[in-house]
This record gives C-alpha cells, structure tokens and sequence, in this order.
C-alpha cells in the first residue's frame, strides 16, 4: 500500500517537472557568465584549465567553505565514533605474502599519482579535492592489505591542520598585497607550464594533503569501529 | 520519439533523483536509506553536468593553443558540482557513522522499532 502511494506521488511529480524542465533547451550555451570565465580566465587568473579558475580563483570563498564542510564532516565522525568502548580485541589473520608484497609495492605509486592530480590540477582535469581522494585510496589498499600497519593518527592531524591553515594565510596575505580575500598577488606566468596561475597551485597542494589527511582520517575512525 | 530523444538526460536524471526518493519513502533500513540518499546526490549531480552541456563541445581546458573558446561546456556547474560530490561525501559518512552508533545502541537499524525515535 505504501509502495503504491509512494509511487502515484513519485510519477505526478514526474510528469510536474518534466513538462516545466522540457522547455530548457538541451545541448546549447545558456550562461552568460560561463562564457565571460572562458573568454577571460588565462589573462585574468593564468590557470587553464577554468574550472580550476572558477573553484579557486573567481569562487575561492566557495572552496574555503566547502573545505569547511569537510574538516566539519571529518570532525563529526571522529566525535560520534571515538565514544566507543571496544567489548573484545579483535582477531585477524595475517594477510598472505603475495598480498602484503603487492601492497607495498602498490603504495607509493599510488601516493606518486595522487600528487601529481594534485599538482597539475590548473592545467589538466584533476586537483586538489581529486588527488586528495586519490592519497586515501592509497591508505584505504593498506587498511585492506595489511591490517597491522596503522596510520599515525596525530600525524595526519596536524597536516590537516597545517593544510587548512596555508588556505586561510595565502587568503589573508592576498588581501594585504591586493586588498581583497584570496586575491592573486603571486606573478601569472606563461600559461601552459607547471610554475603558471599565481597561488592556485599553492591552494590546491594545501587542499590535497588536507583532503587526503581528512579522508584517510575518516576511512581510520570507519574501519577501526566497525 | 522525438520528445525522448531531446530530454533523454533529463530523463535520467531525474529517474535517479526519483528512485532515490522511492527508497527514502519505503525502506525502513539505515543503510538502505543512506543508499537512497546517495542515489539521489548522484542524479543531482548528473542533472547539473547535463544543463551545462553545449553539443559537440570539448572541456573548458585550453590544453592545446588551437581549441576554440566559443565551443566549450559552461565551467560554472562543473565547479558547483565539484563542490556537492565533497559535500555528499561528508554527508554519507556522517550518516554511516550515526547508523553505526545507533546498531550499537538499539541492536537494530530498522526505524519502526526505534522507539524512542518517535515523538
């Protein structure tokens, strides 16, 4: 019976939003404002890759709430998980050698990709929110390979804490030289190169090891509680 | 046909932001909610990615010097939606963790028997 209302309900919401969203045109350019980033972005920030210049550059203010949510959401986790007392120790077996070799093996390769995600993210597809996962998963394999290795707990904090940090001092730095937040006062550079597009890549390697710091710190409180 | 073929993306979009409500209204397990919850982030997502798209047009990444800046993808709802997939990942793993507490205190993750949930 529940099923059935929920149902009728789902399918005259359905039909509602198609008939108002149907009449959008599908496929074409519809901001004006997507466009003034394209025509605009290189000159004005000398990232290329424009989403980047939109996330950290034209919205960086956005960016240093989203990581709010984060380090909130990582908080949070800690906070409602770290009240438990463990009844029993628990008992693994030890992972076979073939298993704990690859692993290893595994592990700074994965670490090595995620930091260049991270660094290259105002030129290619990538960044630092990527790369950050990117060094979890990494942490993730080792959790699932090789359960005795623990990650340090405490070390992971303070880089969390030192990443969050470097945001907000190149913020406030940026509205001493230039007299807005976030403002780039780093020189552009040729864009296309590595060293190119003033603080962007000096954001988006603090957000990578703070997001792969704050990850990992969630996949630990996860793992061990469960 | 025609119809369909127009609003092919819209369609499925929100058929994922709709199954994801259809399990929201009818499952009575945590997890399963939690699920539907993210199903529902995911064709969020997938609705913005399509409202950017312009036909034939490439990344706004001007990784060679030739593409042409009149046929790119509108990069501000790339960057929203950078922004939710972080969010909906701090979302799911608050979520996880309170189902996890809550098994640990009722003994069950089904909400009809949660007594004290009720008010």
């Amino acid at each position: 019976m529940r099923k059935i209302i929920a149902i009728i309900l789902l399918f005259i919401l359905f039909f509602a939003v198609l008939s108002s969203i149907s009449k959008i045109p599908f496929g074409i350019s519809k901001t004006k404002v997507g466009k003034y980033y394209i025509n605009n972005g290189i000159e004005q920030t000398g990232a290329v890759n424009i989403v980047t210049s939109v996330v950290l550059n034209y919205r960086g203010m956005d960016t240093l709430g989203e990581v709010t949510v984060l380090f909130i959401g990582a908080i949070g986790v800690m906070a409602i998980l770290s009240t438990i007392t463990r009844k029993t120790e628990k008992k693994f077996t030890p992972s076979s050698s073939i298993l704990s070799t690859g692993c290893k093996f595994l592990f700074p390769f994965i670490l090595l990709f995620g930091s260049y995600i991270f660094l290259n993210g105002h030129l290619s597809p990538g960044g630092g929110f990527q790369g950050g996962a990117i060094i979890a998963s990494a942490f993730l394999l080792k959790y699932l390979g090789c359960y005795e290795k623990r990650i340090n707990e405490k070390k992971f904090k303070v880089t969390e804490s030192l990443g969050g940090l470097a945001f907000i001092l190149i913020g406030i730095s940026g509205l001493i030289a230039g007299g807005y937040f976030l403002f780039n006062f780093l020189p552009k550079g040729t864009a296309g190169i590595l060293l190119s597009g003033g603080i962007i890549p000096i954001i988006y390697i603090a957000i990578g090891f703070k997001v792969g710091a704050e990850i990992s710190g969630i996949i630990d409180n996860l793992m061990e509680e469960s | 046909m025609d119809f369909l073929f127009n609003n092919i993306y819209y369609i499925g979009s929100f058929g994922l932001i709709f199954i994801g409500l259809f399990i929201l209204m009818t499952k009575h397990n945590l997890i399963k909610m939690i699920i539907g919850l993210n199903i529902m982030d995911t064709g969020i997502n997938l609705l913005f990615i399509t409202i950017g798209y312009v036909r034939k047009a490439t990344a706004p990444i001007f990784s060679k010097p030739d593409l042409n800046p009149q046929n790119m993808v509108d990069p501000v709802v790339q960057a929203l939606i950078l922004t939710a997939i972080v969010i909906g990942l701090a979302v799911l793993a608050m979520g996880l963790s309170l189902s996890i507490r809550i098994y640990q205190f009722y003994g069950t993750l089904d909400i009809r028997k949660i007594k004290e949930q009720k008010w």
